[in-house]
């Protein structure tokens, strides 16, 4: 009963932070500070020669955090099949 | 700067996926649906990456065949992929990890596997 | 393994999910889409192949170490192609000019010119070989470890 009350007070309290913070962001619609992505979405023709400005944002202007990505990718394959390995218990002998 | 309209409908519905997954994740005891609790977090956020860069009246951030003439933010977007990505990859581990906790304790009770030795 | 008709057809849908997912790949710079998205399109198709024939069917065809080579030579190119244009600075965009892979779009909307790009289409390459013998190996490590142990008992 008590943990009860605790886990409700904490969710109320985390609950009303959330939709007090989507108070405090932009309105929607009309952001304010936009210098970088108007950089982007002008010279991304000339400088890296490609149509697609997302793509050209995740491999050229921003390539290491797609690095990072594909470390994660590998490490997360690796533990994976670290887990499921079938062993063969010989139970006669330990 | 217009007024602020108090009814931004994509902030409130992120924030309500926040909310019920937060509520998952405290009250439920079931190992799968803390896992699906995650899940649901994980696309509460996507889904507030992707409203912050919104331009009122604004097309996809491509050149090809472009169907309006403003574009939207393109760098939330490249964010929200790698996000993606990322939770996929959490969610196969955390996954695992429960069918090797099903397999050791034989219950799928958060109650039961807290102990630390055996 | 289930019955003739679900293998049959299986069997015919196969290429035409593997060429779309390619086309999603080879595409990255002019179309939305790029490595990680193609990727998981080709993986759905090894889904249905891995739920019409039963994961013991296809361990014969798909051997460990033909994945383990495909995702180490994926994330081998991915750096090799950062590598490259280290003259300037670590993710130089070094073939933007010339003839490989270089040529410039006209300013603003055009129809594309798949030539175009540089660096990113061989990007796009490396890490959907990745992505791809990744997924493809945690399924199928995940569908061999629940169903062998009804054929042992």
């Amino acid at each position: 009963m008590n943990r009860q009350v605790a886990g409700l007070i904490l969710l109320l309290v985390l609950v009303a932070f959330l939709v007090w913070g989507m108070y405090l962001v932009h309105p929607f619609g009309y952001p304010d500070a936009s210098d970088m992505d108007d950089y982007m979405i002008e010279n991304s023709q000339e400088e890296t020669g490609s149509n697609n400005v997302v793509a050209a944002v995740l491999f050229d202007y921003r390539g290491l955090d797609t690095l990072g990505e594909a470390t994660i990718l590998f490490t997360a394959v690796t533990g994976v099949l670290l887990l499921l390995r079938l062993s063969k218990r010989k139970e006669n002998n330990s | 700067m217009m007024e602020h309209v108090p009814l931004d409908f994509p902030f409130i519905a992120a924030a309500l996926l926040m909310g019920v997954s937060l509520y998952i994740i405290i009250f439920k005891k079931n190992l799968i649906k803390l896992i699906m609790g995650v899940a649901m977090l994980a696309a509460g956020v996507n889904l507030f990456l992707v409203a912050l860069g919104y331009r009122a009246g604004g097309g996809a951030p491509i050149y090809t065949g472009v169907p309006k003439e403003t574009m939207v933010m393109p760098v939330p977007q490249a964010l929200t992929l790698t996000s993606i990505v990322i939770n996929v990859a959490v969610l196969a581990l955390m996954l695992t990890m429960v069918i090797r906790i099903y397999r050791h304790t034989g219950s799928l009770d958060s109650e039961k596997s807290r102990k630390l030795k055996g | 393994m289930l019955s003739k008709i679900v293998r049959t057809v299986a069997n015919g849908f196969i290429p035409f999910i593997m060429i779309f997912g390619l086309y999603i790949i080879a595409h990255g710079h002019l179309t939305p889409g790029g490595g990680f998205q193609g990727g998981a399109v080709v993986v759905s198709g090894v889904v249905m192949l891995l739920v019409a024939f039963s994961s013991q069917e296809l361990k014969k065809s798909i051997r460990e170490r033909v994945l383990s080579i495909m995702e180490s030579s994926g994330a081998l190119i991915f750096i090799i192609l950062a590598f490259i244009g280290i003259g300037t600075v670590f993710f130089y965009n070094l073939l933007v000019g010339t003839p490989i892979f270089g040529n410039i779009p006209d300013f603003g909307p055009n129809l594309g010119d798949i030539w175009t790009g540089g660096v990113i289409p061989l990007m796009n390459f490396a890490v959907g070989l990745k992505v791809i013998a990744g997924l493809t190996a945690v399924v199928l490590a995940v569908a061999l470890f629940s169903g062998g142990e009804e054929v042992e008992e």
